[in-house]
C-alpha cells in the first residue's frame, strides 16, 4: 500500500462545502418501510420491463424487472410482500415514470436466489461480470451508468488501471465519506473484485483531503492489500467528475469524445464497489444504499442506509422533519442535483443524497449580459468557452456551440456558479445540446 | 409538513459564489480611491470637482440612455461611477467643465450605449472619451497645473515629463540630449509629485489599488504584468541603443498613464480577451504600442492609443487564442 498526493486538474471552483452538517453522524439503517416504489428506470439506457404483475408475492432480493438489451439493468424487490400497483409514480428524474409497488408484509425474507457462495475468491472474471450484471449494478456516484457495460470493454482495449472514486467533491454529500470510514473492508474487497474481473494490476482510490479521516482508514486497511494505492486529492470541485479524476490521479486525459477505456483506465464509485462486493460475495443484488439527507431546511442532518424505493417522506421523518418552510428539494449535490416538484420520491439506486433548502436559501437571479470576466473560461474544467456557448444557445446558433465542443461539457456548474452577470450557463449549455442531440437522432 | 407547491424547480447548479456586476465595479472604484485622492492632494480643489462632475454626468447620462433605448435603469450598478471616475482620472484637474461633460457624454452615450450597453462595446469607454477631447481640445487636455506642493500660491502649467522628453527630440537639435532635462526624482515619481493627469500620477497609489484588484481576483495577473513586462524590455533595448535619445525603462514605466492603464484600463472585461494567453498577448500589444508611440509617434504619451488599438484586437485575439480543450492534448499514448 501507498499513500501519493493527487496531481490535479485544470479549472474548477471552491463551493462551501456544507459537510460539517453530516460529516460526524454515522449511518443509521432505516427500518424496513411499509411500502416501496421501484422505478424501472434507475439508470442511464433502456429501461427495464416488469416480471410481475399486481397480486404477486415477491421476495426481498428477488428479480422484478428484466434488463432490456445490453446497456439496461435488472431491478429487484427490496422488500418482500405483494405487489400492489405496475404504474407511473413520481420519478427523483423529474416526471411520472413506471415504478413496481410493493406492500410489505413485515417478515423481510430474502429470495431463494440469495445465496452466500463461500468461494467468491475464486471465481472467474466471466462469472464476475455476469453476477454484476444480474445484480443490477449501475454506477452510485449519481450518472447512474450500468457497472456491466463500463466492465465489458472491447477486446482491443487493454484496461490496466482501476480508479476507484471516493472524492465526493459535491458539497453536503457525505455518504461515501462514512461508507468509507464505516466499511473500508467492504470498499477493498469490492475494488479487487472489479480489478479481478479485469485483470488489473493497479487499483487507485482517490479520495479529497478533505476527508484525512477516511484516508487514513483506507490507508491502513489498505496495507494487507497488494498494488492498492490511495491517492490524496487536494479539495477542489469537480474532482469527481471521472475526466478530471483520472487526471488527477494519473496525468492522463482522456480524448475528447471518448472513454476512460480508451487510456487504458475504467472508474468506479466507492458505493458501488462496496456494493458489488455484496452481489459477489453474498449475493445480494442492489436494494438498499446510504442517502445523506442534509440541508439547513431538516432538524438533524444525517446519513441513512435505506431500501431502494423508499419514499423520501421516510427519510424527511428520519432527519426529524423540516425547520422551517422549505424551498428547494434537491436529489443529489448542490452543484450537480435535480430539483424535486414532490416531497414523494423514492430512492433510486444513484440518489447519493436529499438535500433540503429552506425558502430563505432560495434565490433567484436575472440574468444580465455578459461583461466578458472570463471567469467562467478559467474554472471550465474541460477547457471550453462558457460564455461563448452561453451567448451561442440564446442565439439558437446550436451548430456553432456544437464546433466549440458544446457535446464535450458535463454540466459541472463551475461556469454558472462563479458568473457575476449570474447567467444561467449550464441552461442554456442543456437548451443547444437538446436540440443538437434530437437532430443526430433524426440523422441517425 | 411544507407546502409542495412553493417547491422551486430550477436548473443546476442551485447555489452561487455571491459575485455580482454591482461588486465587481464597486470593488475596482473602491482601488481608485487611493490614486484619485492622492490627485485631490497634490491637484487640490479643481481635482475633486472634475471628479464629482465626472461621475455624476456619466451616472446622469447613462439612466437617460437606458430610459431612452427602453432597459432596466441599472444606474446604481457601478459601471457608470467606475467609467466617470476612470475619465476624470485621465483629465487634467484643470479641465474646464464643459470639458468634462462632453467627454462623459462621448464615454456614456458613443463609448458605451450606441454600442448596446454594457458588455457590448468595443473600446474601453473613458478612454474614448481621453482621446477624442484630446484630439478636439488639445490645449485644454495638454495642459498640466503643477502640483501645489511645487507651484506654490499659483497653479503654474508644467509639462509633463514625457512632454519635456518629446519637445527635446522634436527641437531639431544637433546634440540632442534627454539626460539634461530637469526631471522630477524617481522618489517625486512614484510620489507622483509632477505634472500630469490628475489620476495617473501618483504610482505608490495606484499600486496599492491594482494590487488590491489582484488580491480580490477581481484581475489576474496577465495583463499587468505583460503590460508593464513588455514596455520595460522594449523600452530598455532602445535605452541601451541610444541613452541620449530614448528615456531609461525605469522612466518610461513610472511616467505617463502606463500604471493606470496597466491595472485599471487595459483590464477592463469587456473590452479584453478572456483567456489567459489572450491577455498576455493582449498586454504585451499595449506595451509595445505605448512605448512605440512614446518614442517614434507624434505624441509624448501612447497608453490610451496602444489601449484603444488592442481593444480593436480583442475579438481577433478570442477567435484565435482559445484554451486547449480537455482531451485534445497530444502524449497520451
Amino acid at each position: 500500500m501507498q499513500l501519493i498526493k493527487g496531481k490535479g486538474f485544470r479549472g474548477g471552483v471552491h463551493p462551501p462545502d456544507g459537510k460539517e452538517l453530516s460529516r460526524a453522524k454515522a449511518v443509521v439503517t432505516l427500518p424496513v418501510p411499509e411500502k416501496v416504489i421501484i422505478p424501472l428506470s434507475q439508470h442511464i439506457g433502456s429501461p427495464a420491463e416488469s416480471l410481475v404483475k399486481v397480486g404477486d408475492i415477491v421476495k426481498k432480493g428477488q428479480k422484478i424487472g428484466e434488463a432490456k438489451g445490453f446497456v439496461s439493468v435488472p431491478v429487484h424487490a427490496s422488500i418482500s410482500g405483494k405487489v400492489t400497483a405496475v404504474a407511473n409514480f413520481p420519478h427523483p428524474a423529474g416526471k411520472s415514470l413506471p415504478a413496481i409497488q410493493i406492500e410489505s408484509d413485515g417478515l423481510d425474507e430474502w429470495a431463494e436466489t440469495v445465496k452466500e457462495n463461500p468461494n467468491y475468491k475464486n471465481l472467474s472474471p466471466d462469472k464476475i461480470k455476469s453476477i454484476i450484471q444480474d445484480a443490477g449494478m449501475v454506477g452510485m456516484g449519481g450518472a447512474a451508468f450500468p457497472t456491466h457495460v463500463k466492465l465489458s470493454p472491447p477486446a482491443n482495449k487493454k484496461i490496466d488501471t482501476l480508479i476507484i472514486n471516493g472524492a465526493e467533491c459535491e458539497p453536503y454529500l457525505t455518504a461515501d465519506h462514512r461508507l468509507m470510514l464505516e466499511e473500508p473492508t467492504k470498499v477493498l474487497e469490492g475494488a479487487v473484485i472489479v480489478a479481478k474481473a479485469l485483470s488489473i494490476k493497479d487499483i487507485f482510490i482517490g479520495i479529497e483531503d478533505n476527508k484525512p479521516d477516511a484516508i487514513k482508514v483506507l490507508a491502513d486497511a489498505a496495507r494487507s492489500y497488494e498494488g492498492v494505492k490511495i491517492v490524496s486529492l487536494k479539495v477542489m470541485y469537480p474532482q469527481g467528475g471521472e475526466k478530471q479524476l483520472i487526471n488527477a490521479v494519473t496525468g492522463k486525459e482522456v480524448p475528447s469524445g471518448g472513454l476512460p477505456m480508451d487510456v487504458g483506465i475504467i472508474v468506479q464509485n466507492v458505493a458501488t464497489v462496496a456494493a458489488i462486493y455484496d452481489a459477489v460475495r453474498f449475493g445480494i443484488p442492489l436494494i438498499e444504499r446510504i442517502v445523506t439527507v442534509t440541508g439547513s431546511g431538516v432538524k438533524e442532518p444525517g446519513n441513512f442506509r435505506v431500501r431502494i424505493g423508499t419514499s423520501s417522506l421516510k427519510l424527511i421523518e428520519a432527519a426529524h422533519g423540516f425547520k422551517t418552510e422549505i424551498g428547494k428539494v434537491i436529489s443529489g449535490g448542490p452543484m450537480m442535483g435535480m430539483t424535486q416538484y414532490t416531497l414523494d420520491v423514492p430512492v433510486v439506486k444513484g440518489m447519493s443524497g436529499l438535500l433540503f433548502f429552506p425558502q430563505s436559501e432560495v434565490k433567484s437571479y436575472t440574468p444580465e449580459a455578459c461583461i466578458r470576466c472570463g471567469r467562467c473560461v478559467a474554472v471550465c474544467p474541460m477547457g471550453l468557452l462558457p460564455n461563448m456557448l452561453g451567448i451561442y444557445a440564446e442565439l439558437e446558433r446550436f451548430e456553432d456551440a456544437e464546433k466549440i465542443g458544446l457535446m464535450d461539457c458535463m454540466e459541472c456548474g463551475s461556469c454558472s456558479y462563479v458568473c457575476p452577470s449570474r447567467r444561467p450557463l449550464v441552461h442554456l449549455i442543456r437548451y443547444a445540446k437538446t436540440d443538437v442531440i434530437s437532430k443526430r437522432k433524426k440523422a441517425a | 409538513m411544507s407546502d409542495e407547491r412553493l417547491l422551486t424547480l430550477s436548473s443546476s447548479p442551485h447555489i452561487r459564489d455571491g459575485s455580482s456586476v454591482p461588486k465587481v465595479m464597486h470593488t475596482v472604484v473602491l482601488a481608485l480611491v487611493p490614486g484619485a485622492a492622492m490627485g485631490v492632494y497634490l491637484f487640490g480643489m479643481p481635482a475633486l470637482v472634475t471628479i464629482l462632475l465626472a461621475i455624476a454626468s456619466c451616472m446622469g447620462l447613462e439612466a437617460w440612455m437606458q430610459w431612452l433605448t427602453g432597459r432596466k435603469i441599472t444606474v446604481f450598478d457601478g459601471s457608470a461611477i467606475l467609467t466617470g471616475l476612470l475619465l476624470a482620472m485621465n483629465l487634467p484637474s484643470s479641465a474646464p467643465w464643459w470639458l468634462t461633460i462632453i467627454g462623459s457624454l462621448v464615454a456614456i452615450v458613443i463609448g458605451k450605449h450606441l454600442y448596446g450597453g454594457l458588455g457590448q462595446n468595443i473600446f474601453n469607454p473613458a478612454l474614448v472619451a481621453r482621446v477624442f477631447l484630446l484630439i478636439s481640445w488639445p490645449v485644454q487636455m495638454t495642459s498640466f497645473p503643477s502640483p501645489k506642493a511645487l507651484a506654490g500660491a499659483d497653479a503654474v502649467s508644467s509639462a509633463t515629463p514625457l512632454t519635456a522628453i518629446k519637445m527635446e527630440l522634436m527641437s531639431h537639435k544637433a546634440n540632442i540630449d534627454i539626460t539634461q532635462l530637469p526631471q522630477p526624482s524617481t522618489f517625486d515619481l512614484i510620489l507622483g509629485v509632477h505634472g500630469g493627469s490628475l489620476g495617473e500620477v501618483s504610482i505608490i497609489a495606484l499600486l496599492i489599488g491594482g494590487l488590491y484588484l489582484l488580491y480580490k481576483k477581481i484581475i489576474t495577473w496577465h495583463i499587468p504584468v505583460s503590460f508593464i513586462g513588455t514596455a520595460l524590455v522594449f523600452s530598455a533595448i532602445m535605452w541601451l541603443v541610444d541613452p541620449m535619445k530614448y528615456a531609461n525603462p525605469i522612466f518610461h514605466v513610472l511616467t505617463g498613464g502606463l500604471i493606470l492603464g496597466a491595472f485599471f484600463m487595459a483590464t477592463d472585461y469587456v473590452t479584453s480577451p478572456v483567456t489567459n494567453k489572450g491577455m498576455l498577448i493582449f498586454g504585451a500589444g499595449c506595451g509595445f504600442l505605448t512605448i512605440l508611440i512614446r518614442l517614434f509617434g507624434g505624441y509624448p504619451e501612447g497608453v490610451s492609443f496602444a489601449i484603444l488599438l488592442m481593444n480593436l484586437a480583442t475579438p481577433l485575439i478570442d477567435k484565435l487564442v482559445t484554451p486547449s480543450k480537455y482531451g485534445e492534448v497530444k502524449g497520451n499514448g
